[in-house]
């Protein structure tokens, strides 16, 4: 661990090579998906990112790819940088003023951080659900017609969007007959089933979702994860969670985050220690840490 | 650790009691004393409140009638005058304040219209863009600097930048409207902003999250959720700026006839309080005013929030 501490994470070289020199971080590289025979599209490739928030290292060095049409679930102990690195996808981590990102994030192809990218094309396309439900104080139906009313969809398509919207999201059998009523009258389970509608209404690929269930009951919970299946086939899903069985369910890739100490200032920060098909990592980790962290020993 | 059911029935009395650690008797009057202290406190502070109302309210009722609404304001000075000199053919002093209620509804709305948009759009600006930004942080103090200025100031400053350069026709309706509006602006842009402070982040993010930009935000989730402090806010900015009495006395001047016009010597209800209070004759004319003030700031504050309420029916 000393020998990373030694290497420039802001660097991209350095952070290419810090995979090769070290020790610890080898199981990352040779579990990284090649080895899994992924045949589906790459939409994110993750190449030595870091961010910063002011002086303090939030997390470094991830590398990893994320599929088309796959669920992929980040677990780990709190303040590994699972939630920094969501954030990334859609560059909401612009809105935090001290952060800042080193590496490269490729959508497709396309470097998010270029200069020139339009942060609202990126969010259109790469949608965001919250850790806690936070529907507009406003109608259901203006909650979910929001997103297409930003992108110009006209007034007399509306309706249809919005009642696919819910349909997809499995909630219009218990909102159709009060889509005029305030959205904040709605149970947290389906607060939270509506924000993934108003997630899905505007089309985007991909859909990320923080610790989406944290504040939900295991009803609620059960039902999130139904959806989730369901809507998969569709959509690109990375899911942000601390529970082991949700991800162990719900996802097809794993990727295990923790935190490590950093040798020069003593700060803690997020590195990612293993990443592989879902059913390996919770049956045949490669890394201890991925081990002692599944089976409940530590986190 | 399990207990079967015998083994709790043979148990001895527990030696804890849930009654114990009440409040002993010194600690529970001292309770009592501080909850009536407090009750009574608050009538205490209540009772200058109601006795000013009440004694406006029986004083000035006594002046209104429908004369009041429309005629021109009387000179009660001459009347006065002209009685003690014997005088037996004085007409009878029909008591009117329509000039005031005009000019106090010419130089408040001008400097809502001024102050509110500007204000609120400075809020804006200092909560959604400039946030700590150096220049944020800067205007932020001015505008705090500029709530404590006093209000003559603002007249002086419009009286020397305004009514002085224009000479005779100076004093107008306009220029009492623009005093207000640089009174009533600091207050707009602060408590704007601290209403906008009150909306959490997540609903910026939500929208942001949407694909929707900080402007799009701004105007159709934060401004909305806040818009019922935003207008508690600006009425009382409003109703300030309508009792304000010294610097309108420096720029509109004092006319006793109905002036509907921005241009030309104008005068207002808290002028005339301020004149006819200490002029023979003039005590009704004063308490009367007041009492058409206090009215007009009520409907404004009521009619406001009936306006925003409709505006926030999805917010509940």
């Amino acid at each position: 661990m000393a020998e990373m501490a030694a290497t420039d994470d802001k660097t991209q070289e350095g952070a290419e090579e810090s995979s090769e020199l070290t020790i610890d971080l080898s199981p990352v590289a040779e579990n990284m998906p090649p080895e899994v025979s992924h045949d589906r599209p790459v939409v994110f490739d993750v190449d030595g990112l870091s961010v910063h928030y002011g002086e303090h290292r939030a997390v470094w060095d991830v590398t990893l790819k994320v599929y088309k049409q796959q669920v992929t679930a980040f677990i780990g102990p709190s303040g590994c940088g699972k939630t920094t690195v969501l954030r990334c996808f859609n560059r909401m981590n612009d809105l935090i003023r001290t952060a800042s990102i080193g590496g490269h994030i490729r959508y497709h192809g396309q470097d998010l951080y270029e200069e020139g990218v339009n942060v609202t094309e990126v969010r259109r396309r790469i949608g965001m659900v919250f850790q806690k439900p936070n529907p507009f104080p406003k109608s259901i139906y203006d909650n979910i017609a929001y997103g297409p009313r930003i992108a110009g969809v006209a007034r007399r398509d509306l309706d249809g969007v919005v009642e696919k919207a819910l349909q997809r999201a499995a909630l219009w059998d218990e909102v159709k007959d009060r889509l005029g009523k305030s959205a904040l009258g709605l149970s947290g389970g389906q607060q939270q089933r509506l924000c993934i509608a108003r997630a899905i209404a505007v089309e985007p690929e991909v859909i990320l979702m923080d610790e989406p269930c944290s504040s939900l009951d295991p009803v609620s919970t059960a039902r999130i994860e139904d959806l989730m299946a369901e809507i998969k086939g569709q959509f690109t899903i990375v899911i942000v969670t601390h529970n082991m069985q949700q991800a162990a369910r719900a996802s097809d890739m794993t990727a295990f985050f923790t935190t490590e100490a950093d040798e020069v200032g003593g700060n803690r920060s997020g590195v990612l220690v293993e990443y592989a098909p879902t059913p390996q990592i919770f049956s045949n980790p490669s890394d201890s840490r991925t081990e002692s962290y599944v089976t409940g020993r530590f986190g | 650790m399990m207990t079967t059911t015998l083994e709790r029935e043979q148990a001895p009395f527990p030696e804890f009691d849930l009654k114990a650690g009440r409040l002993a008797a010194g600690r529970k009057w001292r309770n009592r004393f501080a909850t009536v202290f407090m009750i009574g406190a608050f009538f205490v502070a209540a009772i200058p409140l109601f006795f000013v109302l009440l004694t406006v309210v029986t004083k000035g009722l006594s002046v209104i009638s429908a004369d009041w609404f429309t005629a021109d304001i009387p000179d009660v000075a001459s009347s006065v005058l002209a009685s003690k000199f014997g005088a037996t053919d004085v007409a009878p002093v029909v008591y009117g304040m329509a000039p005031a209620i005009v000019g106090t509804l010419l130089t408040t709305g001008l400097a809502t219209l001024i102050a509110v948009p500007l204000g609120i759009l400075g809020a804006i600006y200092l909560n959604e863009y400039g946030r700590q930004r150096r220049f944020a942080q800067v205007l932020r103090f001015f505008t705090d600097v500029m709530i404590g200025v006093p209000s003559v100031i603002m007249g002086v400053f419009l009286y020397a930048v305004w009514v002085v350069p224009r000479g005779v026709d100076g004093r107008s309706a306009v220029a009492g409207g623009l005093a207000l509006a640089c009174l009533m602006l600091p207050i707009v842009v602060r408590s704007t902003e601290e209403m906008l402070k009150l909306v959490p982040d997540h609903l910026r993010e939500a929208s942001l999250a949407l694909g929707s930009r900080t402007s799009r935000a701004t105007m159709t989730v934060v401004v909305p959720a806040a818009l019922p402090g935003i207008t508690s806010g600006c009425m009382l900015a409003i109703a300030r700026a309508a009792g304000e009495t010294a610097p309108l006395l420096l720029t509109i001047g004092s006319t006793r006839f109905l002036n509907a016009h921005f241009s030309g010597v104008n005068t207002a209800l808290s002028t005339q309080i301020f004149s006819n209070v200490t002029q023979p004759g003039g005590e009704p004319l004063a308490w009367g005013a007041a009492l058409t003030l206090i009215a007009l700031v009520l409907i404004f504050t009521l009619l406001a929030r009936f306006v925003t309420s409709r505006f926030a029916l999805a917010q509940s």
